[in-house]
C-alpha cells in the first residue's frame, strides 16, 4: 500500500487509490466538476489540477493514481491560481443568473467562485447563445447555458440508466447537452440528473422555482416508494413561501448507502412524496353521520372506535374482528398494532398481504415490485398468517361473520376491487386509519387520520432484511397522529396497555420481544441501518 | 542531391499501381521481413534508423511497437493517422495519391512485426483521391495475396481497410481518432491508459502517421543505420518531407535530410521569398509551432533543436510570411482555426480558444483595447498545459508567440484601429 504527503500529512491509501480519493480520506477536499465517484473517468473540466512534487506540469487528481512516495500540494499558489483560471473559463459564456437559478446555495460553481476565484469578469465580449429551457422529456428541463460540459448526465445515462438518448452537440464552446432527434430521456431515475449536475443546468421540473435551496431544512429518511428502502433526504420547509400554499415538503434526494441503493433514487420513488401535502389528506378524526362525513375530535372517534370494537368481541368475539393494516407503516406501528389487536384483544384476522400488493413493475437497478417499504418488517412481525387472509375476511363481512374491520392504510378496495367493495360496505362497524382518503376509506365509519413517514419516528425494514430509520422532519398535518400513537390511546381504553410516548419506546418493546430485532436499539441501527438476522429459511 | 527516397513516387506515372511499383522493387521489403526476420528484428531495424513519428509528436516509432504486449486478450490493431489535418500539412496526401502501395507495404511489415492480423487507415474525408488510391493498392495486395490469409505462405494473416473521416482536426489526435473509427464523435480519451494498452475497440493499438509507415519498407530493405545516416550530419535520423507553403518562389514539398537548416529549406531549396521581398515570420511546424523571427531560421529542422529556441518540428510543414503580412489577420485566421476546432470536452481549450478568438476579432476590428494583449497572453497561460490533449497546448503556440514576438503590430492595431 503506497504512502503519500498530501499538504505536509502522511497517509497510506489502497493501490490504485486516486489522488482525490486519498486527499478526501485526509479531509482535503479537491474541487472538482466532471469527476463522480459513481461514474466513468472522463478528465474533463480540469478544476482538480493539483500540484505533485516533481512533476512538470499540474495534474488531474481525479483520474491519476498515487504512487509510493509521491508529494502532493493541493493549495499552493500556483494550484490557486490554476483553479481560478479554469473558473474563469467557465464564467465566461455563463450566464450568471443565480438570483433567478434553482441551483443556487447548492451549485458546485457558485461555492468553488466564492472559494477560490472572487474576481471580477475580464470577458468584454459577446457570450455563446445556447438553448434555454430545453424540454429532455418528462421531468427534466436544460439550460444549456449554465452547463459546464462535466458530461455527468450523459454518462449517468449511459453507464447507469442504461439509455443512450442524451449526448453532447457541437464542438468548442458551442458544445451542448441534448437529446437525439426524436428521442426523450425516458428512464425512471432522471431525478438523479438534476442531484448530479454540478450547477443549474439540469432542473427537476418538479422542483423549479418552487423554493430556494437555503430555505430548505434536511432530514434524512428512507424513500416509502418500494421494499428497496433506498435512503433518502426530505427537504421541506417549516413554513410555505410565496404563494405555495401548503406544500412543506419540496422534494427527495438520495443518500449515499452502497448496500441499499448506491447513490441513487428512482423516479416512482423521489416524486412519490406529493400524497404528504395533497388534497386528500386525512387531517381531522371523523365520523360518518348518514352519507357524509363529519369533523369530529379524537376523544370522540377514540371513544366510538374503543366502544365498538369492545361491543363486538362482547358479542360475538374475537374473531368477529378482521384488521389488513398496510405494508407502509412501520415497525413500530405494526408492533403497537399487534400488541392492542393480538395481545388485548386476542384478534386473529390480522393479515396485510391484500392479493397483488407486490404486483407493481420493478427494474434491474433499484425499484422493486413490491411498493411498501416494510413488506418485509410486517412479515417478520408474524402479520399475516395468523388467522384469515385478507381475501377471505371479505368474505366473512359479506356473510356478516365479521362484523368489524379495521383497515390501517390499506386499500382493499384498490387491491381486491368489487368485491371488497360490497363486503365493506356491508360491514357493521368499518374503521379506517390512514393519511390519505381512499375507495376503501369512502365506506368507513370512522377515520382516524395518522400521520406520513415524514412526520414519525419509526424503522422499515427492506426486502434484504435491512432494518432502517424514518426520522421525523415535520409535525403531522392537521390533528394526524403517527399509528403507533392511535393504537396507544386506543389500548389504554381496551385494556392494559403500555403508555408508550416515543417511536423508540414501542421499538425497545419490539427488540425484546421479536426475535430478528432482539438487541437492537436506534443508535445501533445508525444512519446506513442494519442487516437483521434472519431466522432459517427468511433470508 | 542525394536521390529522393518517400517522394521518389511523387508525379510518376502509374506509380500508384502494383505493376509498376513491384517493378521499382516494390515489396522486396515485406518479402524480406516476412521470410528473413525475425519480427524483434524488425522493431530492432526500426530503432537504429532513428525514425520518429512524422504525426507531429515525433515520439520514436520503434519505441512505440515495443510497448504493445506480446500476449493480450483482445485483438491487436494497426491504425494508420491520415488526417493530415495540420494546417500547412500536405505530405501525406501524395503519398496515398502516388505511392498507396508503400503505405500498404508499410503496414504489412509493422503489422507482422508487432503481431498484429488487422489494420486500419483512417484517410481525412476530402481526400477523396488518396482513398480511392489507397483502396485500389489494398484491393491489388489482396488479389496478389500480400494481403488476406497465409502471406506469402508463411503463415500471416492481415486483413486492411480504409476508413473516412468527416473532417475535424481533432480526429487527426490519436485517440480522438480512435473514438471517430469506433463510430464514435471525435472526442480525445483520458490518457492513460495509452493506445499502446488499451486502443481500438479495447486492444492494443499502434497508431503511426502515414509517413512514418511509409518509410518503414526502406528501413527494412536498406537497414536501419542507413536510414539514420541519411538524416543532417551530428543528428541523424533519416529523411522527412518538408511541405512548403506561403511567400516563397517555389512552394512545394521538399524531401530533406533530417536536421537541414530552416534558412537552407526557405531560401536554397523554396527559392527565397516571392518578389525578394524581407521575410517576417516563419512557421516552422503546422499551425501548431510557435512562430520563428528571421533571426532564428537557422535552427536545424529537428525536434530537439526547434524545441531548445520554444518552438517545435510538428509535422514540419514550413508556411513563411513576407514582410506585408498582417499578423494580426494571421492570428485571427488561426484562432478562429482552433476555436472552430476545439472538440470542447475540456474547460481551458473549450473556453479559452473560443476567447482568445474573440478577441482578436475584435483587436481586427480596430476595437482592442491596451488590456487585450495581456488578457490573451494570461489566457494561453491558462491552456497551456492544463488541457486534456494537446490542442489547447497547439492554439497555445502561436497566440503566445505572436502576441510575444510582434507585440508592437498588435500594439498598433489597437492605438490606429484597423490597418
Ligand atoms: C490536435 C491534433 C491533431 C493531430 N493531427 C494529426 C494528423 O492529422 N495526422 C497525424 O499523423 N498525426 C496527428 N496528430 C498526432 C497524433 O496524435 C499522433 O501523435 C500520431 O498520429 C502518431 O503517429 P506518429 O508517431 O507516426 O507520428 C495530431 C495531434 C493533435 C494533438
Ligand atoms: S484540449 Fe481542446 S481538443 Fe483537446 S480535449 Fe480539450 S477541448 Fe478537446
Amino acid at each position: 500500500m503506497p504512502t503519500l504527503t498530501i499538504d505536509d500529512q502522511q497517509v497510506t491509501v489502497d493501490q490504485g487509490t486516486t489522488i482525490l480519493d486519498a486527499a478526501k480520506k485526509l479531509g482535503i477536499s479537491i474541487p472538482h466538476f466532471c469527476y463522480h465517484p459513481r461514474l466513468t473517468k472522463v478528465d474533463a473540466c480540469r478544476m482538480c489540477l493539483v500540484e505533485v512534487k516533481d512533476a512538470p506540469k499540474l495534474v488531474t487528481s481525479c483520474s491519476n493514481a498515487v504512487r509510493d512516495n509521491m508529494v502532493v500540494f493541493t493549495g499552493t499558489p500556483k494550484v490557486e491560481e490554476a483553479r481560478k483560471s479554469i473558473l474563469e473559463f467557465i464564467l465566461i459564456n455563463h450566464p450568471l443568473d443565480c438570483p433567478i437559478c434553482d441551483k443556487a446555495g447548492e451549485c458546485k460553481l457558485q461555492d468553488y467562485y466564492f472559494r477560490h476565484s472572487r474576481q471580477p469578469s475580464r470577458f468584454k465580449d459577446y457570450k455563446v447563445k445556447k438553448h434555454k429551457v430545453v424540454d429532455l422529456g418528462a421531468t427534466m428541463v436544460l439550460d444549456s447555458e449554465r452547463c459546464v460540459v462535466c458530461s455527468r448526465c450523459v454518462r449517468f445515462c449511459k453507464e447507469v440508466a442504461g439509455e443512450e438518448n442524451l449526448g453532447i452537440f457541437n464542438r468548442g464552446d458551442h458544445s451542448e447537452i441534448g437529446t437525439y432527434p426524436g428521442k426523450k430521456i425516458e428512464h425512471n431515475y432522471q431525478g438523479n440528473l438534476a442531484d448530479i449536475c454540478p450547477v443549474g443546468a439540469l432542473t427537476a421540473k418538479d422542483f423549479r422555482f418552487k423554493c430556494r435551496s437555503w430555505l430548505l431544512c434536511k432530514v434524512d429518511t428512507i424513500c416509502p416508494g418500494c421494499s428497496n428502502g433506498c435512503n433518502a433526504v426530505v427537504h421541506f420547509t417549516l413554513r410555505s413561501f410565496d404563494g405555495i400554499k401548503g406544500q412543506r415538503v419540496f422534494r427527495l434526494t438520495p443518500r449515499e448507502n452502497n448496500d441499499v441503493n448506491k447513490i441513487w433514487l428512482c423516479d416512482v420513488g423521489r416524486w412519490g412524496y406529493s400524497f404528504i401535502d395533497s388534497i386528500d389528506r386525512l387531517t381531522t378524526p371523523a365520523l360518518k353521520k348518514g352519507e357524509d362525513f363529519v369533523k369530529s375530535d379524537w376523544d370522540t372517534v377514540l371513544r366510538e372506535t374503543a366502544s365498538g370494537l369492545k361491543t363486538v368481541v362482547e358479542r360475538y368475539g374475537p374473531s368477529a374482528i378482521g384488521v389488513i393494516p398496510s405494508p407502509h407503516l412501520t415497525n413500530e406501528d405494526l408492533y403497537a398494532l399487534k400488541c392492542l389487536f393480538s395481545c388485548v384483544l386476542k384478534v386473529t384476522n390480522i393479515d396485510f398481504k391484500l392479493p397483488g400488493l407486490d404486483k407493481g413493475e420493478g427494474d434491474k437497478l433499484l425499484l422493486k415490485a413490491d411498493r411498501h417499504p416494510n413488506t418485509r418488517g410486517a412479515e417478520l412481525l408474524g402479520l399475516s398468517g395468523t388467522g384469515l387472509s385478507a381475501e377471505a375476511m371479505m368474505e366473512k363481512v359479506k356473510t356478516g361473520e365479521i362484523k368489524a374491520l379495521y383497515l390501517v392504510g390499506s386499500d382493499p378496495v384498490k387491491y381486491i376491487g368489487e368485491k371488497a367493495e360490497e363486503a365493506l360496505s356491508r360491514a357493521e362497524l368499518l374503521i379506517f386509519q390512514g393519511t390519505n382518503f381512499n375507495a376503501s376509506c369512502k365506506l368507513a365509519h370512522v377515520i382516524l387520520p395518522g400521520a406520513t413517514f415524514v412526520e414519525k419516528e419509526g424503522t422499515f425494514t427492506n426486502y434484504q432484511g435491512r432494518l432502517q430509520r424514518i426520522n421525523k422532519a415535520l409535525e403531522p398535518l392537521g390533528e394526524a397522529q403517527a399509528d403507533w400513537e392511535i393504537f396507544t390511546r386506543l389500548g389504554k381504553r381496551l385494556g392494559s396497555y403500555p403508555s408508550y410516548k416515543y417511536a423508540e419506546e414501542v421499538f425497545k418493546d419490539m427488540a425484546r420481544e421479536v426475535a430478528p430485532f432482539t438487541g437492537l436499539s436506534y443508535q445501533k441501527i445508525g444512519p446506513q441501518g442494519i442487516k437483521l438476522t434472519l431466522p432459517e429459511g427468511k433470508s | 542531391m542525394p536521390k529522393p527516397i518517400l517522394s521518389k513516387n511523387f508525379g510518376k506515372k502509374n506509380a500508384h499501381s502494383l505493376g509498376v511499383y513491384i517493378q521499382d522493387g516494390g515489396y522486396e521489403a515485406m518479402k524480406k521481413a516476412l521470410t528473413e526476420m525475425k519480427p524483434e528484428q524488425i522493431i530492432q531495424e526500426v530503432d537504429k534508423s532513428g525514425l520518429k513519428g512524422r504525426g507531429g509528436a515525433g515520439f520514436p516509432v520503434g519505441k512505440k511497437w515495443s510497448f504493445i504486449p506480446k500476449e493480450a486478450p483482445k485483438p491487436k490493431y494497426l491504425v494508420i493517422n491520415a488526417d493530415e489535418g495540420e494546417p500547412g500539412t500536405y505530405k501525406d496526401r501524395p503519398i496515398m495519391e502516388c505511392d498507396p502501395h508503400a503505405v500498404v507495404e508499410g503496414a504489412i511489415i509493422t503489422c507482422f512485426a508487432v503481431g498484429i492480423h488487422w489494420a486500419g487507415i483512417y484517410v481525412r474525408g476530402e481526400y477523396v483521391k488518396s482513398i480511392e488510391r489507397l483502396e485500389g493498392a489494398i484491393n491489388e495486395a489482396y488479389a496478389k495475396g500480400y494481403l488476406g490469409k497465409n502471406i506469402l505462405g508463411m503463415g500471416f494473416d492481415l486483413d486492411m481497410v480504409v476508413h473516412r473521416g468527416a473532417g475535424a482536426y481533432i480526429c487527426g489526435e490519436e485517440t480522438g481518432l480512435l473514438e471517430s473509427f469506433e463510430g464514435k464523435k471525435g472526442q480525445p480519451r483520458m490518457k492513460p491508459p495509452f493506445p499502446a494498452i488499451v486502443g481500438l475497440f479495447q486492444g492494443p493499438t499502434v497508431i503511426n502517421n502515414v509517413e512514418s509507415i511509409a518509410a518503414i519498407p526502406h528501413i527494412v530493405k536498406n537497414g536501419g543505420e542507413w536510414f539514420n545516416g541519411l538524416g543532417a550530419p551530428g543528428i541523424g535520423g533519416g529523411v522527412k518531407l518538408f511541405p512548403v507553403s506561403g511567400h516563397v518562389k517555389k512552394p512545394g514539398i521538399y524531401e530533406l535530410p533530417m536536421g537541414t537548416p530552416l534558412r537552407e529549406i526557405i531560401y536554397k531549396h523554396a527559392g527565397g521569398i516571392r518578389g525578394d521581398k524581407k521575410l517576417k515570420a516563419v512557421i516552422p511546424g503546422g499551425a501548431s509551432a510557435p512562430v520563428l523571427k528571421p533571426e532564428e531560421i537557422d535552427v536545424p529542422m529537428e525536434y530537439a533543436n526547434l524545441a531548445k529556441i520554444g518552438s517545435m518540428m510538428g509535422s514540419g510543414a514550413v508556411i513563411v510570411m513576407d514582410e506585408d503580412t498582417d499578423l494580426v489577420k494571421t492570428l485571427r485566421v488561426l484562432m478562429c482555426f482552433y476555436a472552430h476546432e476545439s472538440c470542447g470536452k475540456c474547460t481551458p481549450c473549450r473556453e479559452g480558444t473560443g476567447w482568445m478568438a474573440k478577441i482578436i476579432k475584435r483587436i481586427e476590428k480596430g476595437e482592442g483595447e491596451s488590456a487585450d494583449l495581456d488578457t490573451i497572453v494570461s489566457i494561453a497561460n491558462g491552456i497551456r498545459g492544463r488541457t486534456l490533449c494537446p490542442l489547447g497546448d497547439a492554439a497555445v503556440g502561436p497566440a503566445l508567440s505572436f502576441v510575444t514576438k510582434f507585440r508592437q503590430e498588435f500594439e498598433d492595431y489597437i492605438k490606429v484601429g484597423a490597418g
